[in-house]
C-alpha cells in the first residue's frame, strides 16, 4: 500500500495542475453568490472544455483517433483530483461525454462517430439523455414514447421527463417504443435525436427546491431517419444498459457541503462544543471517508487492469442521505434564524438551506436509494429479484397508471 | 498509488482463512462457550502457534517472522471471522506491540521471544469500573516497585502470564509491566456476555512491576497503545461482520416463506444491501488504518478512529440484524449467530466504546485542522 504517485504519475500531475492554475481560479476564491449562471457560464464553460480538448486534457482514457490522450486510467484519476481543486465549469458536458457519447461510439456507425464525438468533446455541441417518462421512472423499461415507421424515417410522439440539459441540448440518446406488441424489454429501441428540430419541445420543470434546471420534453412527429438508430430495432434494453453502466461512473461526485463544511461552521458558531454534534461529525467523517476511501480501491483495480467489484455501488446511497442529514443539522443549529435563505447575510452564503431543498431529488436522480439497494441486493448478493408480473406479458397488455 | 494489499498479503490470508476453516470452526469455539472451566481453546492455540502467527509483526531478532503491520492486519481479519477462541488479540496486539513501542532493550528482549513462541501471553489491564479508564483518576498505584489496587475487567487475565497495567504514579499515569505468576497477584475470572474470551478481576497487592517507558507516559502511552489495537480489532471486526453477512445471505436465499425465498422481499434484501453498505466503509476505514499503522503516518490517531467506528458499527449491525434474518431459529443457542452477536460487543468495548472514539476522532480532527 501506498499513496505515492510513481514519477511518471507526479510527472503527469504537474502537468494537468500547472494547465488548470494558468486558466482557472482555485475553488472557493469566488463568493458562492457571485457564481456566474446563465449565457455567460455557458460561454465560459464551452471555452474551458474547447481549451482542454486542444491540450488533450478534455477525455484522459479516450483514444487519441477520438480526441482523447489515450492516458491511463490513473491519469484520469489525477486529472480529477486536480480539477477538484479549481473552478472549473464542466457540468453542461457530464452527461453527454460520460453517457451519450461512449454509447454513441459502442452502437453509432463511422458516420455517427466522425459526425458527433470530436464536436462533443470540443464542447461544441452538448448532449442529453432522454430516457425516464412520467410513468416510467425506475421501472424506465416501461416507458411508452412511440415510434411508428414511416418509409426510411420513424416518427415519435410522446413525453420524456427530468431530462438534464434539454434545453441547451443539441443532441440526446432517445430511448422509444417501438414495438407495443413485445414484453416490455423487448419492444424499446435507441436512437440518436436532434434537439433543435420542430416538434421537440423542452419546457423547464419547475422543481420542489424552486429551480428550474430539469425538462420535460414534448415529442410531436418528430423525424428520425432509420440511419439514426443505435443499435437494433428491439434492442434498446441492451443499448440503455451500456448507457447506465457508464452513468454509475459518471455521478457521484460531491454533492454540496460535506463534514468539513459543517465543521467550519460548528466553530465560527460555537457549536462545535456540542457533545451531540461532535458524535454526528464523527459518523459524517467515518461514513464519507468510507466512500472516498472506496473510490481509490476501484481505482486500484482500474490501475492494475482489473475489473472493479460492486463496492462502488454505495456512493450514492452514502452521499445523498449525508448531505441531507448535514444540511438538517446545520439548519437547525442556527435554530429559527436557519429558515432564512438570503445569500448575501446567511453564513455559508445560504449554501445549507440551498442543499436541503435540493438534497430529496439527489436521493431519488439516477437510482433511488431503494432501486440501488436492490441493485445491491440482486447483482452483488444474489438474492432472488423482485417478483415481476410483466415480465413476459405483451405491453400493450399491461396495466397501467 | 496503491491502495490494497499486496499479492503475497492476500495468499497469507487465504491461507489463513483455509486453515482456520479447518482447524477453528465454530464447533471450536463453541467448545469453550459451553465449558466455563477453560479460559480459551488449548488445541487452536497450539496450532496458532504452531504456524508462527504470533511472532508476525515481531522483528526477526526477537524471534519473529519479522513481517510488518499488514501481515498482521490480514491474520487478524481471519481471525475475527473465525471468531477464534484464543488470546491472540490480548497477546499481540495490545502486549507485544506496546512493548515494541515503549519497551526497554532488556524487556523486548526478555519477553518478545516468548510472546512469538507462545510461552509468554501477555494482556492489557485498562478497565477499573463503569466508563473508559481516566488516566487521571486511576486507582491502582504504582511505587516504583510494585503495583496495588484492582484491575476489572482485564481481557485473558486469567490465562495471561504477562500483564501492561495502566496504573497512577505519583500525580501523573504509567504504564508498568507484571508478572501475574508472581506473588501479590490474585485473579479470578468472571463472567460475561462473550465466555469464548476469557475476563478476569485482577487484585495486586504489592505485586512486582517495572515501568514501560518514562515516568508520567501513561496517558500518551495507553493512547498509543489503543490506536495501534484499534486497527487491528477493527479487522476482526470486519472479519466478523463479512461472515455475519454471507451467513444472513445464504440463510436469506434458503429459507422459504409465502411460497418463495424470503431474501426476494425487499424489507430483507434493503437490510442485508444496508449492511454490505456499512461493511464496505468498515472496509476501506480499515485499509487506511493498515496503512497508517504500517507507515506510523501522522494520521493514524484518525485513521484508527475512523476504522475502529467503522467496523464497530459494521459488526454491530450485522450481528443483530444476521439474527433478524434468521428470525426464530436465529435466536436458539444451537444456530451460530449469537456468538458473533457476543464477540460484536466484546471488540466494541474491549479498547474504548464508540463514544470514545468518536471524540477522539474530532479531537485529531480539530488538531489536524488547527494545524
Amino acid at each position: 500500500m501506498d499513496f505515492n504517485d510513481t514519477p511518471e504519475e507526479a510527472e503527469f500531475r504537474a502537468e494537468a495542475s500547472a494547465f488548470l492554475s494558468q486558466h482557472l481560479d482555485p475553488k472557493g476564491a469566488r463568493p458562492l453568490r457571485q457564481r456566474i449562471a446563465g449565457d455567460e457560464f455557458m460561454r465560459q464553460a464551452k471555452a474551458w472544455q474547447a481549451l482542454k480538448a486542444d491540450n488533450q486534457f478534455a477525455q484522459i482514457t479516450w483514444p487519441k483517433e477520438w480526441g482523447g490522450r489515450g492516458g491511463s486510467s490513473m491519469q484520469n484519476v489525477i486529472w480529477g483530483q486536480e480539477e477538484a481543486k479549481f473552478d472549473a465549469p464542466t457540468g453542461p458536458f457530464t452527461i453527454g461525454l460520460g453517457m451519450c457519447i461512449p454509447t454513441v461510439i459502442a452502437f453509432g456507425s463511422d458516420d455517427h462517430k466522425a459526425r458527433y464525438v470530436k464536436k462533443a468533446l470540443r464542447g461544441e455541441e452538448i448532449w442529453c439523455q432522454l430516457f425516464s417518462e412520467p410513468s416510467a421512472g425506475s421501472d424506465v423499461a416501461g416507458l411508452k414514447t412511440r415510434a411508428v415507421r414511416d418509409g426510411d424515417d420513424w416518427v415519435i410522439n410522446g413525453q420524456k421527463v427530468w431530462t438534464s440539459g434539454a434545453h441547451y441540448s443539441d443532441y440526446g440518446i432517445l430511448l422509444v417504443r417501438t414495438d407495443p406488441k413485445a414484453p416490455k424489454h423487448k419492444g424499446l429501441t435507441m436512437f440518436i435525436v436532434n434537439m433543435k428540430q420542430a416538434g421537440v419541445e423542452a419546457r423547464p420543470i419547475h422543481q420542489a427546491s424552486g429551480g428550474r434546471e430539469f425538462n420535460e420534453v414534448y415529442f410531436t412527429d418528430v423525424r428520425i431517419p432509420d440511419s439514426d438508430r443505435l443499435g437494433e430495432v428491439g434492442e434498446g434494453w441492451k443499448v440503455a444498459i451500456v448507457t447506465l453502466m457508464n452513468e454509475r461512473l459518471a455521478v457521484g461526485g460531491s454533492p454540496g457541503p460535506d463534514w468539513s463544511e459543517i465543521m467550519d461552521y460548528a466553530k465560527q458558531s460555537g457549536t462545535i462544543t456540542d457533545g451531540a454534534f461532535r458524535e454526528n461529525l464523527a459518523d459524517w467523517y467515518v461514513a464519507a471517508q468510507g466512500y472516498k476511501l472506496t473510490k481509490l480501491r476501484t481505482q486500484t483495480a482500474l490501475s492494475r487492469g482489473q475489473t472493479p467489484g460492486p463496492e462502488n455501488s454505495i456512493g450514492k446511497i452514502i452521499t445523498a442521505n449525508q448531505l441531507q442529514d448535514i444540511c438538517n443539522s446545520a439548519i437547525e443549529m442556527q435554530d429559527h434564524y436557519g429558515l432564512m435563505t438570503d445569500t448575501e447575510t446567511m453564513p455559508a452564503d445560504a449554501l445549507f438551506q440551498q442543499s436541503f431543498m435540493w438534497a430529496p431529488g439527489l436521493r431519488i436522480a439516477g437510482g433511488t436509494d431503494e432501486i440501488l439497494k436492490n441493485i445491491i441486493a440482486e447483482r452483488v448478493l444474489g438474492l432472488p429479484q423482485d417478483v415481476r408480473v410483466d415480465k413476459s406479458v405483451p405491453f400493450d397488455e399491461l396495466k397501467q397508471g | 498509488m496503491n491502495f490494497d494489499f499486496s499479492d503475497d498479503q492476500k495468499f497469507l490470508g487465504n491461507e489463513a482463512r483455509k486453515f482456520l476453516s479447518a482447524e477453528c470452526t465454530t464447533q471450536h469455539v463453541r467448545d469453550v462457550l459451553n465449558d466455563d472451566a477453560i479460559s480459551h481453546h488449548a488445541g487452536v492455540w497450539q496450532k496458532v502457534v504452531e504456524m508462527g502467527w504470533l511472532g508476525t509483526a515481531i522483528p526477526e531478532e526477537f524471534g519473529g517472522l519479522g513481517l510488518g503491520a499488514l501481515e498482521l492486519c490480514v491474520l487478524a481479519e481471519e481471525m475475527g471471522r473465525a471468531l477464534a477462541p484464543v488470546p491472540f488479540a490480548s497477546s499481540v496486539y495490545f502486549f507485544a506491540e506496546g512493548l515494541m513501542q515503549a519497551g526497554s532493550g532488556q524487556q523486548k528482549a526478555a519477553l518478545l521471544p516468548g510472546v512469538a513462541s507462545g510461552d509468554v501471553i501477555g494482556c492489557y489491564a485498562a478497565s477499573e469500573g463503569p466508563g473508559h479508564p481516566d488516566p487521571a483518576r486511576l486507582s491502582v498505584t504504582f511505587d516504583g516497585q510494585t503495583i496495588s489496587g484492582r484491575k476489572l475487567p482485564v481481557t485473558d487475565g486469567d490465562v495471561a502470564t504477562h500483564a501492561l497495567v495502566l496504573v497512577r504514579e505519583g500525580s501523573g499515569a504509567s504504564i508498568v509491566l507484571v508478572d501475574l505468576t508472581a506473588e501479590g497477584v490474585t485473579r479470578t475470572p468472571v463472567k460475561t456476555l462473550e465466555p469464548t474470551r476469557s475476563h478476569a478481576e485482577i487484585c495486586f497487592d504489592k505485586a512486582p512491576a517495572e515501568r514501560l517507558g518514562a515516568a508520567g507516559e501513561g496517558a500518551a502511552l495507553h493512547d498509543a497503545i489503543l490506536n495501534q489495537a484499534a486497527v487491528l480489532l477493527a479487522f476482526e471486526q470486519l472479519g466478523g461482520a463479512t461472515r455475519c453477512l454471507e451467513m444472513a445471505t445464504d440463510y436469506a436465499k434458503e429459507r422459504h416463506a409465502f411460497g418463495r425465498p424470503i431474501g426476494g422481499n425487499q424489507a430483507i434484501k434493503h437490510k442485508l444491501a444496508d449492511m454490505y453498505v456499512k461493511n464496505e466503509v468498515a472496509r476501506s476505514n480499515c485499509y487506511f488504518g493498515a496503512w497508517a499503522l504500517s507507515t506510523n503516518a501522522v494520521e493514524l490517531p484518525e485513521a484508527a478512529a475512523a476504522s475502529r467506528l467503522a467496523a464497530s458499527e459494521a459488526f454491530w449491525f450485522a450481528s443483530k440484524e444476521n439474527i433478524q434474518t434468521h428470525g426464530g431459529m436465529g435466536f436458539t443457542w444451537e444456530v451460530d449467530c449469537h456468538l458473533f452477536y457476543r464477540r460484536a460487543k466484546l471488540l466494541a468495548v474491549q479498547a474504548g466504546a464508540p463514544a470514545v472514539w468518536k471524540e477522539k476522532l474530532v479531537r485529531a480532527l480539530e488538531l489536524r485542522n488547527a494545524a
